[in-house]
C-alpha cells in the first residue's frame, strides 16, 4: 500500500485548482488522479468562449481556461499527476483502489479531495414514450463527438431541454451544417443563460418552443420523428396540441447529476435528490478530511466559481493535514 | 426607431434599449457596463461574433484541434468561415495561441489554436 498526504481524484478545473491551492498552502506530497488521458476534464470539449470573465478578466474558451491552470500545475514539481487511472473503490479511512494501465494499486490518503464532476441526465430520466432507436444523445456526449472526435452525430436535430450545453450544441450543429429543427423546453423560460439563447438559437432562427415537451420518439433503427405537445401549468399535455417533427437525432439537455458513487461507497451522507454530499459548508462532507469540490459538490453555472471554491478545498485539506481541522 | 436587444458580452445579459436613426445608434440605455454600449452599436450596425470551431488533424494524437478567431468577425461571414475551416488540416504540433491561418478570409483576424496538440 502506498501512503500519500493528499490525494485528489479528478483533474478537471476543480481538481487542478485544488491541487495548486493545496500546494500553495504548504502540502508537499500531492497525487492528482485522472481517469482520462488528458488534464482539463470537461473544459477540453467546451470550445466556445465565455470562460474566465470573472477569474482572469478575459474572455477565454474552455481549453484556453484549462491551459492556464495546466501550465501552472506542471510548473509545480511537488504535484504528481497519474493519468489513465480509475478509482474503483473507496473506503471510509480514505483507501483508494486504483486501476491503471497494466496494474492495480491501493493508495492510502491522509486527506482526500474528490473532484469527480458530473454526468448528464439521460432520456430515461425524463420519461419519453416511444422506441429506443439510435440517434438519442445527451447533449454533452454529442459535444464530445463533434469537438473531440471530429464526428457529426446527426443531420436533423431536435433538442430537448434548454440547458446551456443544449443551447451551445444548437449553434455547434448548425455551424457544422446540420439542421436544428427545434429546441423544446417544458418550462416557460430557458434554463440556460440568456446570452446563449441569443447567440446560439436566435442568431440562427432556430424555433424555440417553451411550455412544450416531446411526448413520443419514433424510429426502428434510427430516430425518424418525434411528437411534440403543448403542456399546461402542471406540465400535462394539452389535448389536441400535438404536432410532429421529422428528425434523425434527439439531444437531451435536461441537467447534470453529481458523480458521487465513490464517496457514497465510503459512507459519506448523500442527498438522494441531488446526489451531492449533505453538508453545511462548501466542500465539506460527513467524513473528516474527505472533501468534495467542483460540480461533484454542487452543479455550478460558471467554471470561474468552480476554480475559486476548489482553491478553498485545497486550503481546507492543508488545514486538516496541519491538524487545524 | 427603438430596438430591444440582449447584450451577450457576459453572463449578466443586460436588456438594452437602443434608439436608432438612419441605421445608426443614437442612444443606448439599460447597460450595466461600457461593453454594452459597444455591443449595441455593433449589433445594430454590423453584428460581430467570435467563431469557435475545430480543425481536423492528420497524424497527430488529437483528432481535432479547437480554434477561434482572435477577434470577432461579421455574423454574416460565419458560414463562409466554416466552409474555409473544413478545408484546413493541421499536420504539425501546435500550442495554444498559435496562428493556424493569418488574416483569415481577409477579415483582418487570425484563426488561432486554443489547445496544445
Amino acid at each position: 500500500m502506498i501512503k500519500r498526504d493528499l490525494v485528489i481524484v479528478g483533474a478537471g478545473p476543480a481538481g487542478i485548482a485544488a491541487a495548486i491551492s493545496a500546494h500553495e498552502s504548504g502540502v508537499k506530497d500531492i497525487l492528482l488522479i485522472e481517469r482520462d488521458q488528458y488534464l482539463g476534464g470537461l473544459l477540453n470539449q467546451c470550445i466556445h468562449t465565455g470562460f474566465g470573465i470573472d477569474y482572469f478578466k478575459e474572455v477565454l474558451t474552455g481549453p484556453e481556461y484549462a491551459d492556464r491552470f495546466i501550465k501552472k500545475l506542471k510548473s509545480i514539481p511537488g504535484i504528481e499527476v497519474s493519468l489513465r487511472t480509475f478509482v474503483v473503490h473507496l473506503t471510509k479511512d480514505k483507501g483508494l483502489t486504483c486501476l491503471m494501465p497494466g496494474r492495480m494499486e491501493v493508495i492510502k490518503a491522509k486527506a482526500l479531495i474528490m473532484a469527480t464532476g458530473c454526468r448528464e441526465k439521460t432520456r430515461e430520466m425524463i420519461h419519453v414514450a416511444g422506441t429506443r432507436p439510435a440517434g438519442i444523445f445527451p447533449a454533452g456526449l454529442a459535444q464530445k463527438l463533434i469537438n473531440i472526435e471530429g464526428l457529426l452525430p446527426g443531420e436533423e436535430v431536435v433538442i430537448v431541454g434548454s440547458g446551456d450545453i443544449g443551447l451551445i450544441m444548437a449553434r455547434r450543429f448548425t455551424l457544422e451544417g446540420a439542421k436544428v429543427k427545434a429546441v423544446i423546453e417544458i418550462q416557460k423560460k430557458t434554463r440556460g443563460l440568456i446570452r446563449n439563447v441569443v447567440q446560439c438559437v436566435e442568431d440562427f432562427d432556430i424555433p424555440f418552443y417553451f411550455s412544450h415537451k416531446i411526448s413520443k420518439i419514433y424510429g426502428r433503427d434510427r430516430v425518424e420523428k418525434v411528437d411534440v405537445v403543448t403542456v399546461d401549468e402542471n406540465f400535462r399535455e394539452v389535448p389536441g396540441s400535438k404536432f410532429e417533427i421529422k428528425c434523425d437525432t434527439v439531444l437531451v439537455s435536461v441537467g447534470l447529476i453529481p458523480e458521487n458513487e465513490l464517496i457514497e461507497m465510503a459512507g459519506v451522507a448523500i442527498d438522494k435528490k441531488t446526489n451531492s454530499p449533505i453538508s453545511k459548508e462548501v466542500n465539506m462532507t460527513s467524513i473528516p478530511g474527505l472533501f468534495v469540490c467542483g460540480n461533484s459538490f454542487k452543479v455550478y453555472d460558471y467554471v470561474d466559481s468552480v476554480s475559486r471554491d476548489s482553491e478553498l478545498a485545497g486550503r481546507l485539506a492543508a488545514e486538516y493535514l496541519r491538524g487545524a481541522r | 426607431m427603438n430596438k430591444k436587444i440582449t447584450c451577450i458580452e457576459c453572463p449578466v445579459g443586460c436588456s438594452l434599449s437602443v434608439d436608432i436613426e438612419n441605421c445608426k445608434v443614437v442612444n443606448v440605455s439599460g447597460h450595466k457596463c461600457p461593453k454594452g454600449l459597444i455591443y449595441a452599436q455593433n449589433e445594430v450596425e454590423n453584428p460581430l461574433r467570435i467563431l469557435t470551431t475545430t480543425v481536423m488533424t492528420e497524424n497527430l494524437e488529437l483528432k481535432t484541434i479547437p480554434v477561434r478567431t482572435d477577434k470577432p468577425i461579421p455574423k454574416t461571414d460565419l458560414f463562409k468561415a466554416m466552409e474555409e475551416v473544413k478545408k484546413i488540416r493541421i499536420k504539425k504540433d501546435v500550442r495554444t495561441g498559435d496562428v493556424i491561418v493569418a488574416n483569415f478570409l481577409g477579415l483582418g483576424v487570425d484563426l488561432i489554436a486554443t489547445r496544445n496538440s
